[in-house]
């Protein structure tokens, strides 16, 4: 069914026809729509779970850990503050395999107070063990949450779907919300095989020595693997049901590409529109987005690369002292490649900075020129 | 004879506590009270160790290890869970040390008290924290030494009381217990398990290693705690105040002398605790006069 709607409600929708049976959260801008929203079905009786209002962050994943060990469907959202306060939990939910849902609106962190779209959130949640999207669009996030779920509850890890911050959360588009009908056919009910069950009583998450530790890390490396393909397969089934396709990363316009944007998120759509433009004007530019960021699409990249001369990494973050973090993982996914293209850095719009579409396009001719580039972090539009 | 606690083991034998842990005993008889039909939600604590390392567990019910602030709102989740699966037989036990619960946990307690989640919440109280070796807690008594309060700066000030504190928090059931009193507290965590929403209990449970006294006196000292009123047996339910009275009230030199961790107290300091203790029970006594 057609509606037309925010990112926020798209991630409501989509916990609610993945059937989510307990949802914990505590409310943060801007993801607060979802709760309200989420609230609201739950009290309607329209979606029937357990609402559990907590009073953190920290409590809310820690309920979802408890309810989904307990073995439910579990869901929760939050962003930025909200997400940091988590992480402690995040490992938790890795840790014990557990595969819950979790929506986080991409906000940047404090001080100085900033509410607006930003990645450094997520991406310092880079090694907590989650599975985590980037979405461009509303449709994109009610069918990765879908997926999201397909996917955790085969590799039991947690999943992070993260949409940006009032560009997304906050902006109406057209979502097809699927019939529940396709949606359970698609996403068989969660019944996992070990559970907190009075009948066959265990213990989960206990001490463990140096002589297991080990395997049970190398385990979660295992199925992140697994989680690879899965995404891939997964998106491809998807597709087949449900009209939209989707894989690790989106290419667009690369295949005879010379020079190459790797972005991620919302600003893939401006970028999208930049590349088109340049085209018009006979440059063979492309761009491949970044969907699955954990799993990283390794393989993908390198394929890319041995076409592409330059290659050009839009970052909405920054990890200090070092660079922006697509830039780094693109480049150590090239390291091991006999032909190694260009690879510049665009740390772009933190903290909700508008990136337009003629910025973009100067950042592709400047690739071109390979001119007033530097090697590792190109500050763009930055006030003197 | 009549055996007045139920015969029935649930905790295995095997388990990891030290010689003459309080807090092995409290779990054994919680889990004789409250029967197969439960889960534990265990955060960091002692009995993280003493439940037994991968692959074992001693505990003999299913049972969540979970992060040091997260006794009460994994618990949350758990019932949460089995209210959707409507599985309404089971009982959610969170169970923490007083760290646990006191100190890092108590947000999380406090949130899952005033949104009425059903579940009992036990706070073993050792009065410090004893897994990672005796670092004084908020639950540690005025007088004591641990490692991070030595003897020339021991603990000032009162334990943190945490069954008013609950209590405040109008929750059905808020309550003091101890390992010395086994029927008391199997009695109290009975009625727990027919009570909706958080239901506290706050079992003083003595530390051979931590209070530094011989692993055979665990029993006596807890009940010398109650017999000088150090630690009050009582209970706030819905409201009203109903305390055991010792038969005879001890003075609380007696307690105190038995334990290494009062031992360089004066006798100045001994009759200041004994003058505050009396306080307290004072105090305890004309609650229930008035909420009994």
């Amino acid at each position: 069914m057609k509606k037309f709607i925010t990112g926020n409600h798209a991630v409501s929708f989509g916990a609610k026809i993945s059937r989510a049976e307990v949802i914990a959260a505590y409310p943060i801008t801007p993801q607060t729509e979802i709760v309200e929203k989420l609230s609201e079905m739950v009290a309607s009786g329209e979606l029937k779970a357990k609402f559990a209002k907590v009073e953190s962050e920290h409590s809310a994943l820690a309920a979802c850990i408890g309810a989904s060990a307990a073995g439910c469907r579990s869901f929760t959202a939050t962003s930025s503050q909200g997400l940091a306060l988590m992480h402690e939990m995040l490992h938790w939910a890795s840790g014990a395999r557990l595969p819950i849902v979790m929506a986080n609106v991409n906000r940047a962190m404090a001080p100085p107070w900033n509410v607006w779209s930003d990645q450094t959130d997520s991406l310092a949640q880079r090694d907590t063990g989650w599975i985590q999207f980037y979405c461009e669009s509303n449709q994109e996030i009610v069918d990765t949450i879908i997926q999201a779920y397909r996917i955790s509850e085969k590799v039991n890890l947690p999943a992070m779907v993260v949409l940006d911050a009032f560009i997304l959360s906050h902006t109406s588009e057209p979502v097809d919300v699927p019939e529940q009908k396709k949606v359970d056919r698609f996403l068989p009910s969660y019944d996992p095989k070990y559970k907190l069950d009075i009948d066959q009583p265990h213990a989960f998450g206990g001490l463990v020595n140096p002589e297991w530790y080990y395997e049970f890390r190398y385990k979660i490396a295992c199925s992140m693997e697994e989680a690879r393909g899965l995404i891939n397969e997964v998106g491809k089934e998807f597709g087949k049901q449900f009209g939209r396709n989707y894989g690790l990363v989106e290419k667009y316009r690369s295949n005879d590409a010379d020079v190459i944007l790797v972005v991620s998120g919302s600003l893939s759509s401006t970028a999208k529109e930049a590349v088109d433009r340049v085209r018009k004007k006979g440059r063979k530019a492309g761009l491949v987005r970044i969907r699955a960021f954990r799993p990283f699409p390794k393989e993908e990249i390198r394929k890319l690369a041995k076409k592409a001369g330059v290659i050009g990494v839009l970052d909405r973050n920054i990890s200090f002292g070092n660079e922006g973090i697509f830039f780094s993982e693109i480049k150590s996914a090239l390291y091991s490649q006999k032909r190694k293209p260009l690879v510049y850095g665009f740390v772009v719009g933190l903290g909700g900075r508008d990136v337009r579409c003629k910025d973009i396009e100067k950042m592709i001719d400047s690739l071109y020129k390979k001119q007033g580039l530097k090697k590792d972090i190109n500050w763009i539009g930055l006030k003197k | 004879m009549k055996l007045t606690i139920p015969e029935k083991e649930i905790l295995n034998p095997g388990h990891l506590a030290c010689q003459g842990c309080g807090a092995a005993l409290a779990m054994r008889y919680a889990l004789k009270a409250l029967g197969r039909k439960t889960i534990i939600v265990l955060p960091a604590c002692c009995w993280t160790v003493i439940d037994g390392p991968f692959p074992y567990s001693s505990a003999g019910v299913p049972l969540f290890h979970t992060a040091f602030e997260t006794a009460a709102s994994c618990g949350a989740g758990v019932n949460a869970a089995l209210e959707v699966k409507g599985k309404n037989e089971v009982t959610v036990l969170s169970w923490a040390g007083d760290g646990g619960t006191m100190d890092i946990g108590i947000q999380a307690l406090s949130g899952a008290a005033e949104r009425g989640d059903n579940l009992i919440y036990v706070c073993y109280d050792n009065e410090a924290y004893m897994n990672t070796g005796i670092q004084r807690s908020s639950s540690t008594p005025h007088g004591s030494w641990t490692s991070t309060t030595p003897v020339k700066a021991f603990k000032k000030g009162p334990k943190k009381n945490m069954i008013e504190i609950m209590a405040a928090h109008k929750i059905p059931y808020s309550v003091s217990a101890s390992i010395s009193h086994p029927e008391d507290f199997i009695a109290k965590l009975q009625i727990a398990k027919q009570l909706k929403g958080v239901k506290f209990m706050q079992i003083l449970s003595p530390c051979p290693a931590g209070w530094k006294y011989p692993s055979n006196l665990t029993v006596k000292i807890a009940k010398l705690a109650i017999e000088t009123c150090i630690f009050p047996l009582y209970e706030v339910k819905q409201g009203r105040y109903k305390v055991k009275k010792p038969a005879n009230k001890k003075p609380v030199s007696e307690y105190l002398k038995l334990q290494g961790r009062f031992r360089h107290l004066t006798g100045e300091e001994i009759d200041e605790i004994q003058k505050n203790t009396d306080q307290v029970w004072k105090e305890l006594l004309k609650k229930e006069k008035v909420f009994g």
